[in-house]
C-alpha cells in the first residue's frame, strides 16, 4: 500500500483519532490527506494534538477538534489551529486526557460509556453536552461522576517503528496506540521498515505488538513522524517545528511553507 | 559562592513544599518543578530518607510508565501520585485555573492550548501546587475567563485532592479551601508587599510585615550548582545552560 491509496480510505465527514506528538504521529500522511483532500473531517486527538492537527486545519479539511491540547511544544501555540478557533472557523470539543482515554476504553470494551472521576464544575463539562453526570448508583445517595460515552473513530491513524509481513505491528510501550486501533473501524499505519521475522513470534516482541487483527493498511515510510520524533529510532527535528511555527503565522505562509515540503521524502514501498 | 539566583530561590521552594511525598509528577516542559522535585531527591538521599520517585511526563528516561499515557491518570486515580505541578494563563482568587483562552469560549482569543489533564489531576493528587513565575495582573485575576479546572469542590463531590501552595517569582501564598482563598506566607527577596499586591488581581491574606522566603543554605546551593544540573541536563539543556551561565555571571 502507498501513502496515497491509504489517504483514499479517508472519505469526508469521517472522525480520525490522531495520537500525540511523542506516540509516533504519521507526519507523512499529513501531505497524503491533504492531497486527497477528503474534508469535513472531526478530529479526535489521544489525548493532544499538535502539528498534524495543526496542518490539517489550515488546509480547511477540519470540521471539528476534540482534544486535552493542541501545540507545538517548545514552539508555542498551534497557529492555523488558534486562528481558526478565534475566528469560529471550527468547532471545539475541549477535552481532558483522561476523557479521551475513557472514551476509547468504553469503545474498547464494547461498553456504552466509563464513568471517570474530576472535571465536576469545570467550564469543559459545561460545555459536553454529550457528557453525562449520575449519581453513582453503589453509594448510599450522592456521590455524582460523570460519564463519558464510547468514542469509535472511523479511522485511528498513527507511525511506528515496525511492521512484519503478517501485518503486525510494533508499538513498544505506546499503548495509547492499540487503545485507537481497537476503538476504531479501521487503523492506518505508516512504518520505518518492514521486518522479515514474526513480531508475534517470540514473547519478548508480542508484549509489544499490535496483532494484526486491528490493523487494516500498512504503507512503508521512512522518517514519517518527521520533523517529530520516532522512539526509540531518531529525535524530533525542533528546528523545523520552529521554521513551521513560524511560518505558519500567516495563511499565506502556511500555504508557502507546506508548498516547499520535499514531496518525496518518503519512500513509499509496496506492502 | 555568589548571591542566590531568583530561580535557585523557586527551585529550593519546590523542594520545601514537596517534602514528604513518594512520588511526584512533572510535566515535559516545567524545568523548575522538575528541578525542586530533583533536589528533594537528592536530600533525602543524603539523609538516607525513603526515595522519591519522579516522573518526568514526555521523557523516556525519567518515565517508568509502560501503559501509554492513560497510565499517568490511572496512576493518580489510586492515589499513587502524591504531588503534581499546575499552572495557567490564568489563575484566580479561589484557585480556579484557565489553561483554555481570554473570552468569550469558544471562539477564546487568544486560544491557550487547552487543559490536559487537569480538569482530573486536579481533583485526585493530594499536593498540587500551583506554580507560575510570571506574577501579573493579568495572569492573576478575580475570576478566570474559562474553568479548565476548580480550585475547589462542592461537600459531597469526590475530591481526594487539590491546590495547597502557590509558588510565583514574587511570593509564596499558601492556599485554604475552607475559606476558599490564598495566603501570603513569604516574600522573594527584592520583592515587597506593596508590589505583589499591585501585582495580584485578586485579595489575599497577609500579616503586616511578611518574612522572607527561605534561601538554600550553603550545602544545598553545591548540590543544586552541581549534580542537580546536570541531572536537569539530560531532559532541559536549554534550561540548565542558561541557569550556568547566570549563576557563573
Amino acid at each position: 500500500m502507498d501513502l496515497r491509496g491509504m489517504a483514499s480510505r479517508v472519505e469526508a465527514g469521517m472522525q480520525l483519532a490522531l495520537p500525540v506528538d511523542y506516540a509516533g504521529v504519521s507526519m507523512a500522511m499529513t501531505r497524503a490527506l491533504i492531497d486527497h483532500g477528503a474534508g469535513d473531517l472531526d478530529l479526535f486527538c489521544v489525548p493532544t494534538g499538535g502539528l498534524q492537527v495543526d496542518q490539517l486545519v489550515g488546509a480547511g479539511l477540519v470540521r471539528s477538534v476534540e482534544t486535552s491540547a493542541v501545540s507545538l511544544g517548545e514552539a508555542g501555540g498551534a497557529p492555523r489551529f488558534n486562528q481558526a478557533v478565534g475566528e469560529g472557523r471550527i468547532a471545539l470539543r475541549d477535552a481532558t486526557c483522561p476523557a479521551i482515554h475513557a472514551g476509547l476504553m468504553a469503545a474498547q470494551k464494547g461498553n456504552p460509556f466509563q464513568p471517570l472521576r474530576g472535571i465536576i464544575g469545570s467550564d469543559i463539562l459545561r460545555f459536553r453536552p454529550d457528557w453525562r453526570v449520575i449519581d453513582n448508583p453503589f453509594a448510599d445517595g450522592g456521590d455524582p461522576i460523570v460519564l463519558i460515552p464510547a468514542v469509535r473513530p472511523d479511522i485511528a491513524l498513527f507511525h511506528a517503528p515496525m511492521a512484519d509481513r503478517q501485518g503486525n505491528v510494533w508499538i513498544g510501550r505506546r499503548r495509547e496506540l492499540a487503545a485507537m486501533a481497537y476503538a476504531a473501524e479501521q487503523t492506518l499505519v505508516t512504518v520505518e521498515r518492514i521486518v522479515d521475522e514474526n513480531l508475534l513470534g517470540s514473547e519478548m516482541s508480542a508484549a509489544g505488538t499490535l496483532p494484526a487483527l486491528y490493523v487494516s493498511e500498512i504503507a512503508v515510510a521512512p522518517r514519517g513522524a518527521w520533523p517529530y520524533g520516532l522512539w526509540g529510532e531518531y529525535p524530533t527535528d525542533t528546528a523545523e517545528i520552529l521554521r513551521y511555527a513560524k511560518a505558519a503565522r500567516t495563511a499565506e505562509g502556511f500555504a508557502e511553507y507546506m508548498a516547499g515540503l520535499p514531496g518525496n521524502r518518503s519512500r513509499e514501498l509496496a506492502r | 559562592m555568589t548571591d542566590v539566583h531568583p530561580r535557585e530561590v523557586l527551585i529550593a521552594s519546590i523542594a520545601r513544599l514537596l517534602d514528604g511525598v513518594r512520588h511526584v509528577a512533572v510535566g515535559a516542559s516545567s524545568p523548575i518543578p522538575a528541578a525542586g522535585a530533583m533536589l528533594l531527591r537528592a536530600l533525602k538521599k543524603r539523609a538516607g530518607a525513603p526515595p522519591v520517585r519522579i516522573s518526568i511526563l514526555g521523557s523516556v528516561e525519567h518515565n517508568f510508565f509502560t501503559n501509554g499515557s492513560a497510565e499517568l491518570f490511572d496512576c493518580a486515580g489510586q492515589g499513587r501520585v502524591d504531588a503534581f505541578f499546575l499552572g495557567g494563563g490564568q489563575i484566580d482568587g479561589q484557585a480556579n485555573i484557565n489553561l483554555v483562552g481570554i473570552g468569550d469560549y469558544p471562539a477564546s482569543a487568544p486560544r491557550w492550548p487547552g487543559s490536559f489533564g487537569s480538569a482530573y489531576l486536579y481533583f485526585v493528587v493530594p499536593r498540587v501546587i500551583l506554580f507560575r513565575e510570571e506574577h501579573s495582573p493579568r495572569v492573576f485575576v478575580e475570576k478566570v475567563d474559562f474553568i479548565s479546572a476548580p480550585g475547589t469542590s462542592e461537600a459531597g463531590v469526590h475530591r481526594t485532592g487539590g491546590p495547597v501552595a502557590l509558588l510565583t517569582g514574587k511570593a509564596l501564598f499558601s492556599f485554604d479551601k475552607s475559606r476558599p482563598g490564598f495566603t501570603l506566607e513569604s516574600l522573594h527577596p527584592g520583592h515587597d508587599l506593596n508590589e505583589v499586591r499591585e501585582a495580584t488581581g485578586f485579595a489575599f491574606r497577609h500579616a503586616d510585615q511578611p518574612g522572607q522566603t527561605e534561601l538554600p543554605d550553603p550545602a544545598t546551593l553545591v548540590l543544586l550548582r552541581g549534580q542537580i544540573m546536570d541531572e536537569l541536563s539530560e531532559t532541559y539543556p536549554e534550561f540548565a545552560n542558561q541557569m550556568r551561565r547566570e549563576v557563573c555571571a
